[in-house]
């Protein structure tokens, strides 16, 4: 079957097979491969894209599913030029070690500033409870999504 | 920046001691990373592997007919095809074999079977799940007790000369010595416990790409290998391949944690499929695969003793382990050492007799005995010795941390011979545990715990202190399958001043991109942003022995340091040259060469690169570039004093952490701020083995534990905030008094958790709850000391 959908901002027509995943397609069909694995049942969140702004799981998502949709991935988070206040919070405040589960990470926290620009740890802490990271010990994370936050503000 | 430290370098030079932002971020924040399951190669096929159901079978036949006839199918692997290459059996990386693909019987539930190619990894698993298998099935054995007990199932009746389960014996220490000054003690603690079976899991799975070009021989082999080296020589020694010919290129990985220290069936069995097919194949484990089948870690049965005088004193220690190995001895650990360095049990205490015994056992379960964030079984001997000083600190009803303070070896008492053999180097032990006390107040906590009990509140302190043995070789005790540990580093400086630093070691998310040329901006005044390292690729860095166990540091970063100095020696040769002065009247600082007395006559470490290529001294060899292999005289000994907070729920029996204190001491720092972060990690891992990760199984050996749902790693919600401290004193012998860090707080850390829980229930008679501490399990011990509620 063919869908059309809008990754990173640019309209593209695939061919697919309708079961394929959309992580899948993300990372072989797209040829995106921030985008990660990390599990069988939806726990790791390494998968997670934005559908339409809105961070999913894309190892639960069949591609079939974003016919006509938009999804932006890690690739897409820099703009003209320019690094993402979550991504230069990242390195800033030593977000991530082996960055296997980092491109998620930024993503969720992209779109959760979207919504609250001034959250407590409390906050962050459940907006990425969804996603796993075993090296960091998460504190760092947290840090780098409230500094990406104040940036936000600050804008 | 730590107090003991001071900056030789400026920071837009970073050398050590600067928290430096890391080189690697660049391309990971940009999902430009480069991961094994990245790598895309033209023609490449998939790999899927059909797994044992069932945990101890005999094959009575495999049909792969079905499988085969998927379109898309390339071609279907099995045991007796692999046999046939005489590769059905590998080595392990502690002397035994292990099957590739079951030939005979299958061993634990999840064991390899057979692997079906095909164009694309979904027809690939669609055909895995086709091949039909006709098992035997036979009673399984799913404990070392039961292993070991009379009648118990013969589990490796294929090894010759094989008639029990048993793996290996092994003992440490004087038991004659031991056995007096427990006859002549006052009193004796015992504690037993279970250190329970749990997975690295790194969130990247294991994986390889295998690219065996049929015309060039050329092997090029992609793999998630936290030791690439030496896989290298493993490969050569395994299949026959010519070693020149043989690539191992480990990118970028996503974590290891021990995972990804072993050879792994899916490697050999895509090797072999790569040379017979001549295509490139690529095998990428599901969760599952990783979960049921790769590296676990722990699995130890210890019982410990120790012998008090009537002072309170420590006099001897007894520790008798039996080690759950599963159903192959695939250990990643030195050759000479059975059970790893679980001698180092004595701890940071000061006394005079010790005695170890330790058995393994086969039973019907995945192998592993991989050291999980850990060096080589170091995690079960501090968890044993701080529950044990903990439970003697109760008999004699003396606060936990004043009875530590009286055992520990003082600091005049350094270099220190543990009654095992270790030779601990430098330490001061009462200054670090006396700082955390302070930061938590520890004499208002005890009150306030007073007042919470009489409240009838449940308020737990666990104090931990351990000192860890890391940083392998030496080269005389220490070797993996023969290959000595040490390690390499080769360095290159530019004509323009820039260097390219290349690396034995591997890292998978330390920072070595960072920490390493930092080392050589220290030594050489090279500012880290022109220095860039390369590791994990065989045909382009020097050998080593790769990253686990704390090693990068202490055998690489060292190696390191002395490559860097080898080329300041030559780097002054050049200098006297161009300032016309005798060698000995240069000063060098911060990569500047200056006449002592007359400091404005000076050349910079950049004039003096690009001299080695175009205005050498007579005689002397042209290039600024050198290697060095270091082989460590002792090994490095870090630790650090826990302190852990805990309430516990009556109720429930659910625990939460109100407050942690975690001082380490890991020598000299070369990036503050990454040398935090591997702690933080590392705490959250020890809080996970405490609280929630095992892996465990059914009586019919079905594994439990192998997903995320069952297999409980935890997230940021779960997870504790951790307060950091730290002293420093610098290790004696190492080149820039650095003693590695990555794995300390994973060992240190459990027995603080679960020493808190228990010192919340201590005053009901509580001593002990196994690992994970779950709240059933304090429900349970609360109902049977009669201190429960409803
Ligand atoms: S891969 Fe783990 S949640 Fe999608
Ligand atoms: S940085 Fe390694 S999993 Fe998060």
């Amino acid at each position: 079957m063919e869908i059309s959908v809008k990754i990173n901002g640019t309209p593209q027509k695939h061919e697919i097979e309708p079961r394929q995943l959309l992580v899948d397609f993300v990372r072989s069909t797209a040829g995106l491969t921030g985008t990660h694995i990390g599990c069988d049942t939806t726990s790791c969140g390494v998968c997670t894209v934005l559908l339409d702004g809105v961070p999913v799981k894309s190892c639960t998502v069949f591609a079939a599913q974003v016919d006509g949709h938009e999804v932006a991935t890690v690739e897409g988070l820099k703009s003209n030029g320019e690094l993402h206040a979550i991504q230069k919070a990242f390195t800033a405040h030593h977000g991530l070690q082996c960055g296997f589960c980092t491109p998620a990470m930024m993503l969720v926290g992209a779109a959760f500033i979207e919504e609250n620009d001034n959250p407590s740890d409390d906050e962050v802490r459940w907006a990425i409870s969804g996603n796993l990271c075993r090296c960091t010990g998460y504190v760092n994370i947290v840090k780098a999504i409230q500094a990406a936050a104040e940036e936000r503000r600050a804008q | 920046m730590t107090a003991a430290q001071t900056l030789s370098t400026p920071p837009e030079i970073g050398g050590i001691g600067h928290s430096v932002p890391r080189q690697e971020d660049a391309r990971l924040i940009e999902g430009q990373g480069n991961f094994l399951d990245d790598i895309s190669l033209p023609g490449m096929l998939h790999m899927a592997i059909h797994r044992s159901p069932v945990a101890h079978a005999r094959i009575r036949g495999v049909n792969t007919e079905a499988a085969a006839a998927v379109p898309g199918v390339v071609a279907v692997v099995t045991g007796e095809l692999m046999a046939q290459h005489n590769l059905a059996w590998m080595p392990t990386l502690s002397g035994d074999t292990q099957a590739v693909l079951a030939t005979d019987k299958v061993r634990y539930q999840g064991q390899e079977v057979a692997c079906v190619i095909a164009s694309d990894p979904y027809t690939a698993a669609d055909a895995a799940a086709l091949v039909e298998v006709d098992y035997d099935v036979l009673d399984p054995v799913t404990s070392p007790q039961q292993s070991l007990a009379d009648g118990a199932p013969l589990i490796r009746d294929e090894k010759e000369g094989q008639t029990d389960n048993l793996v290996y014996t092994w003992e440490s220490g004087d038991s004659d010595a031991t056995d007096a000054a427990f006859d002549s003690a006052a009193r004796v603690v015992s504690l037993e416990t279970h250190y329970p079976r749990s997975h690295p899991a790194p969130l990247e799975t294991c994986g390889i790409v295998a690219d065996i070009n049929s015309v060039t021989g050329q092997a090029t082999l992609y793999m998630t290998s936290q030791a690439p080296h030496a896989h290298r020589t493993l490969f050569a020694l395994v299949a026959g391949l010519p070693e020149q010919n043989i690539r191992i290129i480990s990118p970028d990985i996503g974590g290891g944690f021990g995972n990804k220290v072993p050879i792994y069936p899916g490697y050999v069995v895509a090797t072999a499929a790569s040379l017979l097919l001549g295509t490139p194949v690529k095998w990428i484990e599901s969760r599952t695969d990783n979960l049921i089948s790769t590296g676990f870690g722990r699995d130890y049965h210890m019982r410990g003793e120790l012998a008090l005088s009537e002072d309170g004193r420590i006099l001897a220690l007894r520790a008798d382990v039996l080690s759950d190995q599963g159903a192959f001895y695939s250990d990643a650990q030195p050759s000479k050492l059975r059970a790893g360095l679980f001698h180092v049990v004595t701890g940071s205490y000061d006394f005079p007799s010790a005695h170890v015994t330790c058995r393994g056992a086969f039973t019907n379960k995945a192998p592993g005995g991989v050291a999980y964030r850990c060096s080589f079984r170091i995690t079960e001997a501090s968890y044993l010795i701080e529950r044990l000083v903990q439970n003697a600190a109760y008999e004699i009803g003396e606060d936990p941390a004043d009875f530590r303070l009286r055992n520990f070896i003082k600091p005049e008492q350094f270099p220190y011979t543990t009654p095992t053999g270790f030779v601990y180097d430098s330490g001061d032990y009462h200054t670090a545990m006396r700082k955390a006390m302070d930061e938590v107040d520890y004499t208002a906590l005890r009150a306030e715990q007073a007042e919470a009990r009489a409240e009838g509140r449940l308020i737990g302190i666990g104090v931990a202190h351990f000192t860890e043995a890391v940083g392998a070789g030496p080269s005389r005790t220490f070797d993996i399958a023969g290959l000595k540990m040490f390690d390499s580093a080769e360095l290159r400086v530019h004509p323009t001043g820039k260097a390219i630093l290349k690396l034995g070691v591997k890292t998978q998310g330390q920072g070595h991109e960072t920490t390493f040329a930092q080392i050589v901006a220290n030594e050489l005044g090279i500012p880290v942003t022109d220095i860039k390292v390369v590791h994990g690729d065989t045909d382009h860095t020097p050998y080593g022995l790769g990253t686990y166990g704390s090693r990068s540091t202490p055998t690489g970063g060292a190696a390191t340091a002395m490559v860097s100095r080898k080329l300041a020696d030559k780097s002054r040769k050049i200098a006297a040259h161009l300032l016309e002065a005798a060698e000995a009247d240069l000063d060098f600082s911060a990569g500047v060469f200056s006449v002592r007395g007359t400091p404005d006559r000076s050349v910079t470490i950049q004039d003096v690169a690009f001299a080695a290529y175009t205005n050498m001294p007579e005689g002397v060899e042209h290039g600024l570039e050198g290697s060095y292999y270091y082989d460590p005289p002792n090994l490095t000994f870090p630790y650090g004093s826990y302190i852990v907070v805990v309430e516990v729920d009556a109720e429930t029996g659910v625990w939460k952490v109100d407050r942690m204190v975690a001082l380490d001491d890991c020598g000299v720092r070369i990036n503050p701020m990454i040398v935090e972060g591997q702690i933080q990690g590392g705490l959250t891992e020890g809080f996970a083995k405490s609280s929630m990760q095992w892996i465990t199984f059914d009586e019919d050996g079905n594994c439990i534990g192998s997903n995320f749902m069952d297999y409980l790693v935890p997230t940021a919600w779960e997870t504790p905030r951790f307060e950091l401290l730290e002293t420093c004193v610098p290790s004696p012998h190492h080149p820039i008094g650095a003693k590695g860090v990555g794995e300390s707080a994973t060992v240190g850390s459990p027995a603080a958790f679960v020493n808190a829980v228990i010192d919340a229930l201590a005053h009901l008679g509580v001593r002990n709850i196994d690992m994970p501490v779950l709240p059933d399990r304090v429900w349970a011990a609360l109902q049977s000391a009669g201190g429960g509620v409803g």
